[in-house]
């Protein structure tokens, strides 16, 4: 009977349906839900930017109006990935530009974002709400100045993390009187001083302002105006916290902050004078999100008591100096705790105030909902490993990372491997790894036995041989992103699967033994991968012959080849044999392709990438045969 | 075939001393796990680095430990956070039976100042002018300035004042009108 629904009530019913991956599914059950899905999805996520290109994403989503792009891959993060690397979001907007999109939001990570885009971005798109910027680089204020200026109805405008080329603060003024659609507001990346009049204006024009994130300079007397007049705020970043707890302008704040009952997320205190935490104290009781990552100044008494005001708090981001006393303290106060983020306040020094094993095992005890960890500490024994992973089954993500990257178990002095293979068998949800530590191959066959849902893996100095890394390709089927530095792992297991690439979003190796090859053997047999090779001693990759090591490889999948924007100093393309496009394959029976769909469990995928290819476009037709019936299978599994 | 590496169980090896880093500093196991770590591989500047002296080899591994570099470029250390700086100056108050210490860094100017020392004794102090002093109270704050002099609170610049002032005196009374209040 469904087949006989008009195309309309199908789109209504497709409007219910927001998660990416049941999009995705949802397109691939027959030609009509395909070509409905098409034209009404208005979000795409697209996880690797050259994966696709804007023509492509456009001529299968025309009505696309919210974009995620993520540019570099992961460890560029920690300065492994040349800076002119690549991620550049300009030709994006330019494209989506030109072709008359409606586009109005735009969130990016890892991206190159020049003041050029940022000002095409203000000028290109008359809707245009909200841009999230998420540790991408390249812009200046003077990019801000053409957001702020020409985006009439701005709404959200969220910097994080972002390493800006001049911070002159003058972009904050360019917002004109008539911008009064601001919800969300967070500049606390730049350092550079804004007009505070500026700022309390445009505060007290925004009704609907929710979230409001500030910066080092604006200063108390300015914070305490602001929150008069926004006091329904839910998300504040504190920028300068310094006052006199027995002054005035102390008694004004506190009074300020009382009005704001509505706050639920509490982050900043960039600037600090610790004695005057009490003033925030009122509203504690309702935070679900506490980040006192960048507030080196708040430790010891005074943050233990911060911490013991807030009972609700769901989230914590905090530094080590809380030291295992003070997670003991959140572990018998915030029962609610689902995430909790240590990071080292100090990474070269081998800190008193550090966090060991002791620390986490209290909280894993205390707070049984806990399960999304990133946990920097000096050490960690399998036996609290153990211990955690009994207590804490829900873990999604678990990131542990030892200070000493291959540090053993300090009271048995082995390897980690009995203490993250237990965290992998009791957390059947988990999506996430990171390892550290001293580990052998061990951890690996765990690993792949049992970390069913594993999505995305990172691995440094670990492991003995091969088959570690063949432990994890053979068993983690749902692996998307897997990234290894510094680990023994060679052509051999490189080479194993090359096919299981294909359903991966990428993979880096860095300081790992795979030569120049075993590399071109990727290239050649894949030509739906792209194979990176980045070499930085100085030696282009072009000198170096076959059985070389290379120092760093990056293959992902893509429909779109090779990219033209890459450095030639010191990187290439390894080509591949053929064309992408090439019909000497022979056609596949639906049978075969359905097996091929459920081993490589391709439609979950986040990506639509890989619905995009010719091989689904194939299947949906032939899928058009028996439409009723199959509708109704994957009705039910949606 | 060319990917195994052999990890032999060196860390019993603490007769090998390979250690970095100041003697009695880390712990022996520290030091020689992280030198023996992966030395078959090709060498490469960072592992050179690694086996002289002085710098712990946390320090010179690349990218590691695994912080985004923004945080690492925006974490200042504790240190500069901690009370120690401060610039603390004892307060005296004609006729107050004990003096107070305050931190003069913690305000950002004269009024901010002025404000908190009322507070702190539960006086008024009047208003300031250039020519007269402060009028219309029985107090004058002073202070007592690198040379020994004792000087009326005000005068200079406020970053000049916290960098010469040792300590702080509201004067009371006839002492202090007779510093230029021109009564």
């Amino acid at each position: 009977m469904m087949n006989y629904f008009p195309d309309e009530v199908l789109e209504h019913v497709f409007d219910f349906i927001t998660c990416h991956k049941d999009r995705n599914s949802v397109s691939l059950v027959c030609k009509s839900w395909h070509r409905i899905e098409r034209y009404s999805r208005r979000r795409v996520f697209i996880g690797n930017c050259y994966s696709i290109s804007p023509e492509r994403l456009i001529a299968r989503f025309p009505g696309v109006k919210s974009l995620t792009l993520k540019g570099k891959p992961h460890f560029a993060d920690f300065n492994l990935v040349p800076y002119d690397w690549g991620g550049f979001v300009y030709p994006w907007i330019k494209v989506l530009a030109e072709t008359g999109i409606g586009l109005e939001e735009l969130r990016l990570k890892r991206m190159v974002v020049s003041d050029e885009s940022l000002e095409l971005l203000s000028k290109s798109f008359v809707n245009f709400q909200s841009l999230v910027l998420v540790s991408c680089d390249g812009f200046s204020a003077d990019g801000l100045a053409a957001i702020a200026a020409n985006c009439r109805f701005l709404r959200e405008l969220d910097l994080q993390e972002n390493e800006v080329d001049d911070h002159r603060g003058h972009w904050l003024s360019c917002f004109p009187e008539s911008c009064t659609s601001l919800v969300s507001l967070n500049f606390a990346c730049l350092k550079g001083e804004v007009n505070l009049g500026a700022l309390e204006r445009l505060v007290s024009r925004s009704p609907n302002l929710k979230s409001l994130r500030l910066n080092r300079s604006v200063p108390l007397d300015t914070l305490q105006k602001l929150l008069m007049r926004a006091p329904q705020l839910v998300d504040l970043g504190i920028g300068s916290y310094v006052h006199d707890p027995l002054s005035e302008a102390s008694n004004k704040l506190k009074h300020a902050i009382q009005r704001c009952k509505s706050i639920m997320s509490l982050s900043g205190f960039l600037e600090v004078a610790p004695r005057c935490m009490s003033a925030i104290y009122p509203i504690c009781g309702n935070l679900t999100t506490l980040n006192l990552s960048y507030a080196p100044g708040i430790h010891g008494n005074k943050l233990t008591k911060l911490i013991q005001h807030c009972r609700k708090l769901q989230r914590l981001w905090i530094l080590d100096c809380i030291g295992d006393k003070g997670l003991g303290v959140v572990a018998s106060t915030c029962k609610e705790l689902q995430e909790l983020r240590v990071f080292p306040s100090d990474p070269f020094g081998a800190g008193n105030d550090a966090v060991t094993e002791e620390g986490l095992v209290l909280v894993s005890a205390g707070c049984p909902k806990l399960n999304s960890l990133l946990y920097f500490c000096q050490q960690m024994t399998n036996a609290a490993l153990i211990t955690v992973a009994k207590n804490c089954p829900n873990f999604i993500r678990f990131r542990l990372c030892i200070l000493d990257p291959v540090r053993p178990d300090p009271v048995t002095n082995q390897p980690l491997d009995e203490g993250f293979g237990a965290i992998v068998q009791s957390c059947k949800q988990l999506k996430r790894l990171s390892l550290s530590g001293l580990l052998t191959d061990q951890v690996f066959l765990y690993i792949g036995m049992y970390a069913e849902q594993l999505e995305m893996l990172s691995i440094a100095f670990a492991a003995d041989s091969d088959k570690g890394m063949l432990y994890v390709l053979n068993g983690c089927k749902k692996l998307r992103k897997l990234e290894i530095r510094d680990c023994p792992f060679g052509n051999a297991a490189l080479l194993e699967d090359v096919g299981k690439y294909e359903t991966m979003r990428s993979l880096w190796m860095s300081s790992c033994e795979v030569t120049l090859g075993g590399c071109k053997t990727v290239a050649e047999n894949m030509p739906s991968l792209n194979v990176e090779i980045i070499n930085e001693s100085g030696q282009t990759v072009f000198n170096l012959d076959e059985g070389q090591k290379v120092d760093k490889m990056y293959l992902y999948r893509t429909l779109v080849g090779h990219r033209k924007d890459a450095p030639e100093s010191n990187q290439t393309y390894l080509k591949c044999r053929g064309d992408l496009t090439r019909s000497d394959h022979h056609e596949p029976s639906l049978n075969d392709m359905i097996k091929d769909m459920k081993l490589k469990n391709i439609s979950g995928d986040d990506d639509f990438i890989i619905s995009e290819s010719n091989n689904f476009k194939l299947q949906s037709q032939l899928f058009e045969k028996e439409e009723a019936e199959i509708m109704i299978l994957k009705w039910k599994r949606l | 075939m060319e990917g195994s590496v052999a990890y032999d169980n060196d860390l019993n090896l603490k007769a090998t001393e390979l250690r970095l880093g100041l003697p009695g500093t880390h712990e022996e196991q520290q030091a020689v796990s992280s030198s023996t770590v992966r030395n078959n591989k090709r060498p490469n500047g960072e592992s050179d680095a690694r086996n002289e002296t002085a710098p712990p080899p946390k320090a010179q591994i690349v990218g590691w430990p695994p912080i985004r570099s923004y945080r690492k470029n925006n974490s200042q250390p504790k240190k500069t956070e901690s009370e120690g700086v401060g610039i603390y100056v004892k307060v005296s108050m004609d006729g107050a039976p004990y003096l107070r210490k305050i931190d003069l860094k913690v305000y950002s100017g004269y009024p901010e100042l002025l404000q908190a020392v009322e507070n702190m004794f539960k006086f008024t102090i009047g208003e300031y002018s250039e020519r007269e002093g402060y009028k219309g109270s029985d107090y004058a704050p002073t202070y007592e300035d690198k040379d020994g002099d004792w000087m009326l609170v005000g005068d200079v610049p406020w970053e000049m004042f916290i960098t010469s002032c040792k300590r702080l005196r509201i004067m009371k009374g006839s002492e202090a009108r007779g510093l230029g209040c021109g009564v």
